[in-house]
């Protein structure tokens, strides 16, 4: 190359610098799902825990990528003999992204805010066992526990139970402040959220400057934008029949792994007719779980027959007890007085496991007499009137959180599901600490509700992680909804 | 007006009416496709089998099968009825309304009511009309009924404009004159004999409204707008194959050519019938 001048030569190389800092040092992931807000105590939807969970907002606890818990923002902490009293020690130096000291009141307050009265935190069954939590020191938080409960450093992991300041805390929708690794830049809305890397986080600074979340819910723009390069890793894949194009393609790596997701046919428990036990059974046996894995998702997913994920110890493979027999399930509506069937509504959101497997079940539904109407919705339109509104008869969602088979517990979810003796079961298991014994009643729970077909159990959601070759530390497993930006890094 | 059989054949005509004739069998196909849908199709276009998905097409499919393993074939016949009827109803309100507010414009040509008319035309006309029929459809949810109101509305003022334009210069003509002098009413004029003067006029525009309507139709369905599942339709279809147009392109290929074949096949006839009809090219031939 030949120069004109010393400036043009100057400009160049700092080109050619920028250029080759921007393929190291950032990193463009996509999701199918953007977030309603980016508040994680606020909000049911994984799409927000995706976004800013490990990023952002951080916990005491935390879970790694295999699904372990380990400590976070507490260093360590001592359980009392009784199970009773948790001593949490705080990390040290930790400071909010506003610059001001994370210490022991603003874990109480977090706590505090989450479980009370009025909280509008969307787990709030996490914290219930908590009946007060004490500063002893700026670093040293006391949480004390009506009844022991098993599951407390596993609760504590969730992005519902991240620690806020409480003087940000109004704002956490629209500007989220936490303790993670990376702030929040900005939320071009429709689009991308927009993370530069926290030079003061306590731990150890990650290795890339800034982030780029992008949210892309159509399979065929998710395929164009993969192929093109213009995102460098997505999330969870929308669109499985492209899997073997990309295992094929040297540019890219393919991790398929297990999520938490476990895919259903939900149905309206307290609206007529399905609030006749005979009228579920008939949906479950009308389905056919092979044809909706293969045909919604090219094979990838596995099939369950109860709401909790084959990889855990404690699952039942109950999927026997729903096997697909249209005969049956025509004899159980005759039973129910419905021989020619009903109509009904099938609100779709936009996944493809939804889009599709809701086509392949009205198809099986139709079979047996059952006409559902399928209504295409957006996400915040089916977090509307579908889980929040409960106008709805059939949907199909998968629900991503780690181990929520208490959400059956809750007769105010949107699948309205009453039932007092699971309740109890429930109650009883968060009191419980010895592992055999919660294995035990876990697998009751999961019996009771396959025996009361609350829902139509689908598949367990496979997470097809797609990346450009070169980009470490990417998630294999989803043992929670995450993007974890501090952990990847570019290959040489 | 003299029929077209009393125009000397010439190079021009003749090449126009082979586009009538290819057009008029393109179309004229895609039409028996849709009608013998009704009685049958190779296979139930909504049985999904899919063991049997994504097979290139073969003595059994003959165009192959979807991604849930139904037949292509029996879907695009299906489609064609969905597209047919979406246009066709669409074209029925554009002319229902567009048509007898033209005549009225024309009718009462300077007046307030004309005035109004053909600007509240150009209103819906500023709007870019697929634009527009993403908005009722929004609105409204996505349903075939939606999109045949939403493409409808757009026709209604190209008819209008079509009859306005078409009547005005009958107005001037001496059998009109001769109706008014005999006391007809304006109205009555219009519909007795300025309407079926215009009638050919009208027939080529619908024509051409007719294509564009298959193309919105697909174009709507395209972007999950149209008809909904399992109505299958030639839009969502091509929709569907974007993302496994490498693993099995007769997906796309398959729709995409229905609709190019039907829109091409009545844009032909569009013109071949223009042709024919159009009185100033005929007085050019004169």
């Amino acid at each position: 190359m030949n120069f004109k001048s010393p400036f043009a030569a100057a400009v160049c190389a700092i080109g050619l610098m920028v250029s080759a800092g921007w393929a190291k040092e950032t990193v463009t992931y996509a999701t199918s799902l953007e977030p309603p807000h980016l508040d994680p105590t606020a909000g049911a939807a994984q799409a927000i825990d995706a976004v800013v969970h490990f990023n952002i907002f951080e916990g005491l606890t935390r879970f790694t990528p295999d699904g372990a818990v380990v400590p976070l923002l507490a260093k360590s902490w001592e359980i009392s003999e009784d199970g009773l009293t948790y001593t949490f020690t705080l990390q040290e130096g930790v400071t909010f992204h506003d610059g001001s000291a994370m210490d022991a009141a603003d874990v109480k307050f977090s706590l505090d805010r989450a479980r009370a009265e009025d909280s509008t935190n969307a787990q709030k069954a996490l914290f219930t066992a908590i009946s007060d939590v004490e500063v002893t020191d700026p670093q040293t938080v006391v949480v004390t526990l009506m009844e022991p409960n098993g599951s407390l450093l596993f609760n504590l992991a969730w992005g519902d139970a991240v620690i806020v300041a409480e003087e940000s805390v109004e704002m956490l929708k629209t500007n989220p402040i936490g303790t993670g690794p990376y702030r929040f830049n900005e939320w071009i809305q429709g689009d991308r959220v927009e993370l530069v890397r926290n030079p003061t986080y306590w731990g150890e600074v990650p290795p890339l400057s800034a982030a780029t979340i992008k949210f892309i819910s159509d399979p065929t723009a998710a395929f164009a934008a993969m192929m093109a390069e213009d995102i460098d890793a997505f999330d969870n894949f929308p669109a499985p029949e492209n899997v073997a194009q990309f295992e094929a393609d040297p540019r890219f790596q393919v991790l398929v792994g297990s999520t938490e997701g476990e895919t259903i046919l939900s149905i309206n428990n307290a609206q007529s007719p399905f609030d006749n036990p005979k009228v579920r059974e008939a949906i479950a046996h009308a389905i056919d779980r092979h044809a909706i894995i293969d045909g919604a998702m090219f094979g990838y997913g596995t099939p369950i027959g109860t709401h909790f994920a084959p990889h855990n110890p404690a699952y039942l493979d109950l999927t026997g007890q729903s096997d697909h027999d249209p005969d049956k399930a025509r004899a159980l509506l005759a039973e129910a007085n419905l021989p020619d069937g009903f109509s009904t509504t099938l609100h779709l959101p936009p996944p493809s496991y939804a889009r599709r497997g809701g086509e392949i079940i009205a198809a099986q539904l139709a079979e047996v007499g059952i006409t559902a109407e399928i209504i295409n919705v957006e996400w915040a339109q089916w977090l509307e009137t579908v889980f929040k509104g409960k106008t709805y008869g059939l949907t199909i969602v998968s629900h991503t959180e780690p181990m929520d088979i208490g959400i059956y517990a809750r007769p105010g979810y949107y699948f309205q599901y009453d039932n007092p003796d699971l309740q109890g079961l429930m109650n009883r298991l968060n009191a419980t600490t010895d592992p055999e014994k919660r294995t035990e009643m876990l697998q009751m729970a999961q019996q009771t509700i396959a025996d009361d077909y609350v829902n139509g159990y689908l598949f367990q959601l496979a997470k097809i992680g797609i990346a450009k070759a070169g980009l470490n530390g990417t998630w294999v497993n989803a043992p929670t909804a995450a993007i974890e930006i501090g952990a990847l890094s570019w290959a040489d | 007006m003299s029929s077209a059989t009393d125009i000397p054949p010439n190079q021009k005509a003749r090449a126009m009416s082979r586009s009538l004739i290819l057009g008029g069998m393109l179309a004229g196909i895609m039409l028996i496709l849709a009608l013998v849908s009704f009685v049958w199709t190779p296979f139930d276009h909504a049985v999904m089998n899919i063991p049997d998905k994504m097979q290139p097409p073969n003595a059994v499919h003959w165009l192959g099968t979807d991604h849930f393993g139904r037949d292509i074939l029996s879907m695009v016949m299906v489609g064609a009825r969905t597209s047919l009827a979406v246009a066709c109803l669409s074209v029925g309100i554009g002319m229902s309304l567009g048509v007898p507010l033209g005549l009225a414009a024309a009718a009462m040509r300077g007046s307030w009511l004309d005035e109004m008319i053909m600007r509240g035309n150009d209103l819906v006309f500023a709007f870019p009309s697929l634009v527009i029929a993403i908005l009722i459809t929004a609105v409204f949810g996505p349903s075939a009924a939606n999109a045949i109101i939403a493409i409808g509305i757009f026709n209604i003022p190209v008819f209008a404009r079509v009859a306005r334009g078409g009547s005005l210069s009958l107005w001037a003509r001496e059998f009109i004159l001769a109706a008014r002098v005999a006391g007809k009413s304006r109205a009555r004029i219009s519909v007795e004999h300025i309407l079926p003067n215009i009638s050919n006029l009208l027939i080529v525009q619908g024509t051409i409204q007719f294509s564009l309507g298959i193309l919105a139709e697909a174009s709507l369905s395209y972007i999950g707008l149209g008809a909904q599942p399992p109505t299958p339709s030639w839009g969502r279809m091509l929709a569907e194959a974007q993302t496994m147009v490498s693993l099995a392109p007769h997906l796309a290929i398959v729709p995409g050519l229905a609709i190019i074949l039907t829109v091409v096949g009545l844009n032909l006839l569009g013109d071949g019938l223009r042709d024919r009809f159009d009185p100033r090219l005929l007085e050019g031939r004169a």
